[in-house]
């Protein structure tokens, strides 16, 4: 195969330094295993290791600092037949040190070559994630402070499928990265390099020292690539395959008559576990059968088995504007947390409002008409509470009738839960009466 | 006619796919997590993707990807995540990389709360870029806009090939209530333009006359380039001062005018009104109901209701500015777009109304402060 190099943009980098072997290198890499251009996607980020992409003739992805990997997973995610090489230096390493992470976890067939000179060249020779506690380097005293990261030992942890370091110098750096490029999951070459530009002003060090020091470091584990672990973009298109798409949103057809003219604000109240958000959404889902426009704004903290629940509703036969509730026609109060919430609602509320609590709740002094329910005495746990009061409601035809409940109850639930929740509505309705016919 | 149950975040996911939308990847937060939830519902068994990024950061960096690779992409988070996705929304400006982007505004500074509602990043959508070059954001103000207003942001991104907002509010997001999809007024889906055949692909080269450069997706036979540093038309680093201009002036230009077009808002004018009340987002419904409220005592009040916020719909606003006496802005924070109201009406008493608790602001609220104003 030609040479994938661009031949009217030459590598413009320092005398001497690393990264043109590797420019180099690359495209042999990619001669060797017979790539055209348009199947190969050059993704690079910040720094000096950031002008690879400009030296090839592939497609290619400069981005942000430390983000190559993002822009490559989404990439790949889109068009998994793409040979998809990320660059990155040391800097790159560090400051998108949760992508390589994140990426190694995820093995999706990516290959990321970081050019490792141990230092921010482009900047002024800054330490990096990399650098050694012994270096002299732009930032003062700061790198004999942290310990340089073996991002190697790193990928393996982490679950990258291909794994190795090498030398700008070794002989088999092409090889290696033929083997990284070809292997089907995420692969990590770190190619340890100079940088004349700023690097070894300070720190005298030239090939040898580069291999020294690779030798040096603690053998690895997988030599061998590990073929057995799933690639990403395989893996989800396999899962993928095995749903199926959910049904269409439920619409729901006006049948009933609504249980008046007027509209309908209901506050419930309760605490959380006391399923007050269901309860809500079968009060909208009965005004839908009866052809209202309904509302459901709900209140809770971030906690899930702790704290206050809070759903304001509205039933109208006109579209709902604002969604806020000041006068309300009924308020269910079933846990004083949720009471809490709303006092001054409650001290407000009008003479002709039910206040419909559950025995043993306290609520305030209120003008309207209070009553209270003692769900403990029917039989009803409190997480049925919520519900069990929309049945007390529709008993009285007051803002829902029972078939409305019925409806909202078949649209909502199935099988045995629909059962269980029916078998609540029941005690409330006919508390004489046998078992409910499903 | 027959009515779904959805709460806002559902309708905009709906909405999404119904545009076209084939990739989404997010990081959960509240209020806008149950958009991921249902696009990882919606788009996996249809052949689509949606991905759980590590960070904020991550996933818009894998919508860029996503969508130079071709797809059609959306991300959703809150007013945190939309601090972290700041560098890779000023390079999806800079580099033309069309994405909707859904912020579900929580009430802030910072953390805030998690459940609370506000429109507290209407500035903080359009500015939080490098550069300032300009954007869409669309308001939404019911769960049908949600679906519609999310057609259209694909169509914005793909025409102007840019970021699209979608400034929601928890308020709308998780609040469920009754919709007609049916009945919703929706565009035709707008696909991407691709570069004419033939001609050599420049990947930021415009064709005379036009403000947007046609698009190639990466992969395919023609190679395509994408950077995030200053460039030329041919997607290499310039320098040249003249080049560099005209780039920023197209990018100015593009986003503008397409807007200055088709700006998306509801107008209801009352006959003698000498008020006119602005409102955006969740507050447009109660200073719905107030308008109606003082129309039965006797006081007339004509209400614009902005779904396009960016660019500012200049025209439209000094229009149905003009017969009127004074102008009154209404939003849930301190005062945002008000500023942009009293800066296209230099002359005119515009008044604000707002506030930061996590509460509605009220109809009973905006109905005082029409009475004063
Ligand atoms: S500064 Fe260092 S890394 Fe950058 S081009 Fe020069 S030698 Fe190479």
């Amino acid at each position: 195969m030609p040479s994938l190099l661009n031949p009217d943009r030459p590598p413009v980098f320092c005398p001497g330094c690393s990264h043109e072997r590797i420019v180099k290198a690359l495209d042999r890499t990619f001669q060797a295993m017979g790539l055209s251009g348009d199947g190969v996607v050059l993704v690079s980020d910040i720094g000096c290791s950031g002008l690879f992409d400009t030296f090839f003739h592939t497609h290619a992805f400069h981005g942000l600092h430390g983000r190559a990997l993002t822009y490559a997973t989404g990439i790949k995610m889109v068009r998994p037949d793409l040979h998809v090489v990320v660059t990155m230096g040391d800097g790159g390493l560090g400051i998108g040190g949760a992508h390589v992470l994140s990426t190694c976890r995820r093995n999706i067939d990516l290959t990321l070559l970081v050019l490792n000179n141990f230092n921010y060249g482009m900047t002024g020779g800054q330490c990096s994630a990399t650098t050694p506690r012994e270096a002299q380097v732009g930032s003062g005293f700061l790198n004999r402070l942290e310990q340089p990261l073996d991002v190697c030992r790193l990928a393996e942890v982490a679950g990258a499928g291909f794994v190795a370091r090498a030398s700008t110098y070794d002989k088999e750096l092409v090889g290696i990265m033929e083997r990284a490029v070809a292997h089907p999951g995420f692969s990590v070459v770190d190619i340890h390099g100079i940088c004349p530009g700023r690097y070894t002003r300070r720190n005298r060090i030239g090939p040898a020292d580069i291999e020294a020091g690779l030798r040096r470091l603690p053998p690895l584990t997988e030599a061998a690539p590990d073929e057995r672990k799933t690639e990403y973009a395989t893996a989800y298109r396999e899962e993928a395959a095995r749903l199926a798409p959910p049904p269409p949103p439920a619409r729901i057809k006006a049948r009933l008559s609504p249980v008046g003219e007027a509209r309908q604000e209901i506050v419930l109240l309760g605490s959380a576990g006391q399923r007050i958000v269901t309860a809500g959404e079968l009060l909208c889902l009965a005004g839908a059968a009866a052809g209202l426009n309904a509302t459901q704004k709900n209140d809770y903290p971030i906690t899930v088995m702790r704290g206050h629940s809070v759903s304001e509703l509205i039933l109208s036969a006109e579209p709902v504007g604002y969604t806020g509730i000041r006068k309300p026609t009924a308020v269910v109060a079933l846990a004083p947390e949720g009471v809490a919430r709303k006092r001054g609602l409650l001290a407000d509320l009008p003479e002709d409002a039910l206040l419909l609590h559950a025995a043993g709740v306290e609520v305030p002094e209120t003008r309207g008409s209070v009553r209270s329910v003692d769900f403990r005495a029917m039989g009803i746990k409190s997480p049925d509470w919520a519900l069990a009061s929309l049945a007390v409601l529709a008993r009285e035809n007051r803002v829902l009738s029972p078939e409305m409940l019925q409806a909202a109850l078949e649209l909502r639930f199935r099988g045995t839960v629909r059962e269980a929740a029916l078998s609540v509505v029941h005690k409330v309705l006919d508390p004489e009466g046998g078992k409910p016919t499903p | 006619m027959s009515f779904s149950l959805m709460e806002g975040n559902e309708a905009i996911g709906r909405g999404a796919i119904r545009a076209g939308c084939s990739f989404f990847a997010g990081y959960p937060i509240t209020p806008a997590t149950t958009i991921y939830n249902t696009m990882l519902e919606l788009l996996p068994p249809s052949g689509g993707v949606c991905m759980q990024g590590e960070d904020e950061i991550a996933s818009i960096g894998f919508c860029l990807g996503a969508s130079m690779a071709g797809a059609k992409v959306m991300t959703a988070t809150s007013g945190p995540g939309i601090s972290l996705y700041s560098e890779q929304i000023s390079f999806a400006i800079g580099s033309e990389i069309p994405i909707v982007i859904v912020d579900v505004q929580r009430l802030g500074p910072s953390t805030g709360s998690a459940t609370k509602g506000a429109d507290g990043d209407i500035q903080f959508l359009r500015w939080g870029n490098s550069g300032g070059l300009p954007v869409v954001v669309l308001a939404p103000v019911d769960v049908a806009d949600c679906y519609a207003l999310t057609v259209h942001a694909f169509n914005l991104a793909e025409i102007c090939r840019c970021p699209v907002f979608i400034a929601a509010n928890k308020e709308i997001s998780m609040t469920r209530e009754t919709v007609d999809l049916d009945a919703v007024d929706l565009p035709p889906v707008v696909e991407r333009t691709p570069a004419p055949e033939g001609a050599p692909f420049l990947p930021f080269g415009t064709k005379p006359g036009r403000n947007v450069p046609g698009f190639l997706p990466i992969g395919g036979s023609r190679l395509v380039r994408q950077t995030s540093s200053t460039h030329g038309t041919d997607g290499y680093i310039t320098t040249d001062p003249e080049r560099i201009a005209q780039n920023q002036e197209r990018l100015m230009r593009k986003v503008s005018e397409a807007v200055d077009a088709a700006p998306l808002f509801d107008w209801r004018p009352a006959q003698g009104a000498e008020t006119l009340l602005i409102a955006y987002g969740v507050t447009a419904r109660a200073a719905g109901a107030a308008v109606r409220a003082l129309a039965q005592e006797g006081t007339a009040v004509s209400l614009l209701t902005l779904k396009s916020l960016w660019p500012v719909p200049e025209r439209l606003i000094r229009d149905k500015a003009r017969d009127c006496r004074r102008v009154v802005v209404v939003e849930m924070n301190l005062g945002q777009y008000v500023r942009e109201v009293q800066r296209i009406l230099p002359g005119m008493e515009v008044s604000f109304f707002g506030q930061m608790n996590g509460e509605l602001i009220s109809p009973h609220q905006i109905r005082k402060v029409l009475r004063h104003a």
